[in-house]
């Protein structure tokens, strides 16, 4: 009896090594190592000349202590915070409103939500910047209508920045949240309205609690990105206020200093790591959506 | 009375479902406004997009008079990269999402973890830690480590679904060929494959739209001499956009369109084929019970 139970085994092994073999050794050969990599060259010495000298040390983490820095990753957080919120609030009425209508009417209006997402994204952040150029139509409006007295600066903002960040994400916020939404029994929303209770009620005690790892899922998906990005902030900023992504960025590029960008990529990591643990607590990771 | 009460939900659902679809519509706006403006200015009668200058649609024929080397060079460049990249991350993703599924291993909840890495962290930090380790080893920056980027961040995607679409269902399927005397190859390829097919292709589709429109991973793992269309873009940002840029992602749009639409239609009628077939199955059946009978 056991005998034949490893002889199946053995059998196993080979269908087993050839199908999972390749998935798992893409993931530790370009996830696994390099995330460990880039933890250890954030404990080294930048190069004299860019690269990296390997003595240990914690200078690049007591650059990340400085008021330049610090102010950084503050402001970073605060934007990608602002971006989630709304995001949130914007985002889940609007799924709801879809997950409500019947199926083939709601993966129509999916659809429709999926087909600005193949257009480039610079693209589309670079027809917000013609939008909102100083002498573009929203200036045009603004003063034809007589709200202002003269051209508005848009460009380079923080305001332009934030909607670009949140017009990018609220697709991948709406999604999971729409998934989760769609999984909601009438049956519960009825019962709860049979049983006595105000459609506010039910929304806050019924409805939201079930669709919590949707949120969630939402949080992960519009908050980290959000926190890493650069293109958009390079874009609608103009590169004249640095957050967390372009600093990681210029670390690799001009300035060369290699620690100090581990450094801050372990930051974004442990942030990432956060997030997910509080998600583990309250929710299986298995159930999160990120499609 | 009665009456009257239903009245007035009546009149309160309408209302409800009125501010809906003007909410709903209003969320829209923010998403295509910005495609509907790329497309006005790819007719834009300007060198330069600042602003709107008239109304011209001599930038699709500049386009296709191939004048603008660097424009079709990045096109052809993401073309191949998105390609090579759909297909390794379909096959690999095919590979273990029907592996992941079916056998248990040792480390599997590992793989499993290592999975959503990519989807959760910050593209930069995957990004650049690939490129720490290219460097400290010396393997040159090209279309090879763009493509080993954007794989990676498209497997997991794949993986994720194609699980999806693995069902008990196939399991008592390839059961039932083996047990017919098919080897475990024919099986793949003749019953595991096919009952995966709609995973496929969405998982096809979703790496491909990932890799043609990535910038991050592009970016940091290219070389100096060669960029793909959204690098050049992001490039070309600061100085202004040419036209010509507006009238090629125009036309891409166009074409992801019409794939997408003839991938449902296909997938459409393939349903409809399947639901023929059982109903056929299903009456033979039943003759066959009567004629028992």
């Amino acid at each position: 009896m056991n005998g034949a139970s490893t002889a199946k085994k053995r059998h196993n092994r080979l269908p087993a090594i050839a199908q999972a073999g390749p998935v798992s050794l893409w993931m530790i050969l370009f996830v696994t190592i390099p995330m460990l990599f880039i933890i250890f060259i954030s404990f080294m010495t930048r190069g004299s000349f860019g690269g990296v000298e390997y003595t240990p040390t914690l200078t690049s983490y007591e650059t990340l202590a400085d008021v330049i820095y610090l102010n950084v990753i503050l402001k970073s957080l605060r934007v990608a915070l602002v971006t989630t919120v709304v995001c949130l609030l914007l985002g889940y009425p609007f799924a709801y409103y879809i997950a409500r209508k019947p199926a083939d009417v709601a993966s129509r209006l999916i659809m429709l939500l999926m087909i600005p997402l193949w257009t480039n994204s610079l693209m589309r952040l670079n027809a917000w910047m013609l939008l909102f150029q100083t002498n573009g139509p929203v200036n045009k409006a603004l003063l034809g209508l007589g709200f202002v007295e003269k051209p508005v600066t848009f460009l380079y903002t923080d305001g332009l920045v934030l909607l670009g960040l949140i017009t990018n994400f609220l697709p991948f916020a709406v999604l999971p949240m729409y998934s989760s939404i769609e999984k909601l029994q009438t049956a519960m929303l009825e019962a709860s309205a049979d049983l006595g209770a105000k459609p506010s009620v039910t929304f806050f005690r019924v409805t939201l609690p079930l669709t919590f790892p949707g949120i969630f899922s939402a949080i992960i998906l519009t908050f980290i990105p959000a926190l890493g990005t650069y293109t958009i902030t390079d874009m609608l900023g103009g590169g004249k206020v640095l957050y967390i992504g372009n600093i990681i960025k210029n670390q690799f590029g001009t300035i060369r200093n290699w620690p100090l960008g581990a450094a801050l990529s372990v930051l974004l990591l442990l942030v990432t790591a956060l997030l997910i643990f509080v998600y583990s607590r309250f929710a299986k990771i298995e159930d999160m959506e990120v499609l | 009375m009665m009456k009257q009460i239903s009245n007035r939900k009546l009149r309160r659902q309408k209302r409800n479902r009125f501010f809906g679809a003007l909410y709903a519509s209003i969320i829209y706006a923010l998403f295509y406004i910005p495609v509907l403006v790329m497309i006005q200015f790819s007719f834009n009668d300007a060198k330069r997009n600042y602003s709107w200058e008239g109304f011209t649609t001599m930038w699709y024929g500049k386009l296709f008079s191939f004048r603008n080397h660097d424009l079709w060079e990045a096109l052809v460049y993401s073309l191949i990269i998105a390609v090579i990249a759909t297909i390794i991350s379909v096959a690999i993703g095919v590979l273990g999402g029907v592996g992941l599924k079916k056998f248990e291993f040792r480390g599997k909840r590992f793989i499993n973890l290592m999975l959503y890495v990519p989807i959760v962290v910050p593209e930069i930090v995957l990004a650049v830690s690939m490129l720490i380790i290219f460097m400290t080893i010396g393997i040159k920056l090209g279309m090879g480590t763009i493509v080993i980027g954007h794989c990676t961040f498209c497997i997991p995607y794949a993986v994720v679904t194609i699980k999806g679409r693995i069902s008990g269902d196939n399991e008592t399927l390839q059961e039932a060929s083996m047990d017919l005397g098919a080897n475990r190859l024919q099986t793949f390829w003749r019953v595991t494959i096919p009952s995966i097919m709609p995973g496929i292709l969405s998982a096809a589709f979703l790496s491909f739209t990932l890799s043609i429109d990535d910038v991050i991973m592009s970016n940091m793992l290219a070389s100096a001499r060669q960029s793909t269309l959204p690098v050049l873009i992001l490039s070309v940002n600061r100085t202004g956009v040419t036209p010509d840029i507006n009238a090629l992602t125009t036309i891409m749009v166009l074409v992801m369109v019409a794939g997408m639409l003839l991938l449902s239609a296909v997938q459409r009628a393939r349903a409809k084929k399947e639901a023929r077939e059982i109903a056929e199955m299903e009456k033979r059946i039943s003759t066959m019970h009567s004629m028992v009978e």
